[in-house]
């Protein structure tokens, strides 16, 4: 197993940190997948996530000025590996300013990513900065938990209002109460509604716009629905507060997928990465 | 603006009807006495009051005009209920409570009557919330009995001069201790705590002295506790007038200006801890 990318380009530094600050804001440990193409960063459903999944999706030439990848074997050209973002994101912002940086797989007294950064000084020699980052290789046989997440069999998508709207007001209602209800309709509205015995507060957001998934085979089914009537999912606040917190960037296309009673299925679209954060309905 | 359109019908129905263009008008000086979750709403044709209390000891009362709103309609001489108040500013805050220049939250407060909850439609930037908050019978507002002509000694001072003793008043001190005297020290105010005794002294030429009335000696202690909120109301304005009466009951009013310049009252009253004789 071998991995070495480095990056030149501040910018591309830049936005992957803010890559991996993101993803440590919604999650303290998760998986990194690395193939060929692309680097991905999975969550999966488990008991212990409360239900909760992500997948998010960079494709390595956005943001690597080299990369080389040797997977485990060649017929499972990948590496698959346990890491806790944060100490990622935190060996990183420290370097912002580099010459450049290079993340490597190296072995210390466990297996490492190595964040090794080239830093500008006075004189004409470098300064080599080197952070080790523990990791976890995550065995073949497990492999199957970090798949890609099927599309569901969505019964309203829609395109969500701004982050920050929702953001401050997923915020107070958090104060009222644990559980929220969003629901939305195929007319490009949704609702984000909370209910206790003291209070009951709906938000209306109008003209949002649903994605046009047209020849979606997903789709098939909700042809037939009422474009008013509206689909819900209740679910915990905490795990939509804790999605919205982590969002610093204005993504280009935001949307949401409900399946009535069953699952709220989040998808942010950037220029170069993608991410998708699942989050269970209760009862 | 879409917030009337939503309710028109119900009008008739509604025995209290105020609106605001700028929901902080409100969400700013109940803030003011927000310090237990229960509130006492008072409205009139003369305006909204509402009034939270403190172990029978202490009052606060928040009065905002009629001409303050945008709309103020009422039905009756009297309407009363009781919410709670901690929920009603979040409420009001549903967006945010940002303070980015331009962009405020409008607010259409709407109250059908006995056993149906108060209804506020809040919209900012298109978006609107409808919020729905029980309410309780109104209990009785104590009745201090404080009047002007009992008054033995009044104050009045420019809040900035207050506004640094209070925020570093000695909370192991379990009395505040406010002495006022036709005489020297004219205006003080002591504390009693483990680091020993403050004082903080306003003579009665000073510049920060807006009006001094004192006729008699007198000082009286009230519990920290009981007293502490007021600094609250105490940021928010731009002056204080601190009168005590024979009994030694205190009265603090504060002048409040809003978000658009206009003048809206605080006031806390406060029953004497025990009375110190003065030699």
């Amino acid at each position: 197993m071998k991995f070495r990318g480095k990056i030149i380009d501040i910018a591309c530094l830049n936005h992957f940190t803010r890559v991996i600050t993101t993803i440590s804001k919604l999650t303290k440990t998760c998986v990194l997948r690395l193939t060929p193409d692309n680097l991905f960063f999975v969550l999966s459903e488990k008991v212990a996530n409360g239900g909760v999944s992500m997948w998010c999706e960079l494709s390595e030439a956005n943001f690597f000025d080299e990369y080389q990848m040797e997977g485990v074997s060649s017929e499972d050209n990948e590496i698959c590996l346990e890491v806790t973002p944060e100490n990622l994101s935190r060996a990183l912002k420290t370097v912002q300013n580099a010459k450049s940086v290079k993340v490597k797989l190296t072995k210390k007294h466990c297996p490492c990513l190595t964040v090794a950064a080239e830093l500008p000084t006075l004189s004409s020699s470098s300064r080599v900065v080197t952070h080790d980052v523990p990791v976890d290789v995550i065995p073949r046989r497990l492999w199957h938990e970090f798949k890609e997440p099927n599309m569901p069999d969505f019964d309203v998508s829609i395109y969500l209002p701004p982050l920050k709207t929702i953001k401050n007001v997923v915020d107070r209602m958090k104060n009222l109460s644990n559980f929220l209800v969003l629901e939305a309709n195929l007319s490009g509205e949704m609702n984000l509604k909370i209910e206790t015995d003291l209070v009951s507060v709906t938000t209306h957001f109008k003209d949002l716009g649903n994605p046009p998934w047209g020849e979606d085979a997903s789709q098939a089914p909700s042809q037939s629905r009422d474009p008013e009537a509206m689909v819900q999912a209740r679910v915990d606040i905490r795990k939509l507060q804790q999605f919205l917190m982590g969002q610093q960037v204005n993504p280009s296309k935001a949307m949401c997928n409900i399946v009535h009673e069953r699952v709220v299925h989040l998808i942010l679209l950037h220029e170069d990465v993608s991410l998708q954060y699942f989050i269970p309905a209760v009862a | 603006m879409p917030l009337l359109t939503q309710s028109q019908a119900d009008d008739e129905e509604y025995v209290l009807v105020a609106s605001l263009d700028n929901a902080r008008n409100l969400s700013n000086i109940l803030k003011a006495i927000t310090f237990k979750d229960h509130a006492i709403f008072s409205a009139t044709p003369n305006g909204l009051k509402v009034t939270v209390e403190d172990s029978k000891c202490m009052q606060a009362n928040a009065f905002i005009q009629a001409e303050i709103f945008q709309e103020f309609t009422i039905k009756e001489d009297l309407v009363g209920f009781q919410v709670n108040l901690t929920v009603l500013l979040d409420c009001l805050n549903i967006f945010g409570g940002s303070t980015v220049p331009g962009v405020s939250t409008a607010l259409r407060m709407c109250y059908k009557g006995y056993g149906y909850p108060l209804t506020l439609f809040l919209e900012e930037g298109g978006v609107v919330t409808v919020c729905k908050i029980n309410t309780q019978e109104p209990e009785e507002p104590i009745d201090f009995e404080f009047c002007s002509s009992n008054v033995t000694n009044k104050v009045i001072l420019l809040s900035e001069s207050l506004k640094e003793a209070f925020s570093e008043l000695d909370m192991t001190s379990e009395v505040l201790q406010i002495t006022m005297s036709p005489n020297q020290p004219y205006f003080r105010l002591s504390t009693f705590g483990n680091s020993g005794n403050a004082h903080y002294d306003y003579p009665k030429d000073s510049d920060m002295m807006e009006l001094f009335k004192c006729t008699k000696t007198q000082t009286n202690r009230y519990k920290m506790s009981l007293l502490k909120p007021s600094t609250k109301a105490l940021a928010l304005s731009c002056k204080v007038s601190v009168r005590t009466d024979s009994r030694g009951f205190l009265s603090l009013q504060y002048l409040v200006r809003n978000d658009d310049g206009q003048i809206c009252f605080v006031e806390y009253y406060c029953c004497p801890d025990e009375e110190v004789e003065e030699e």
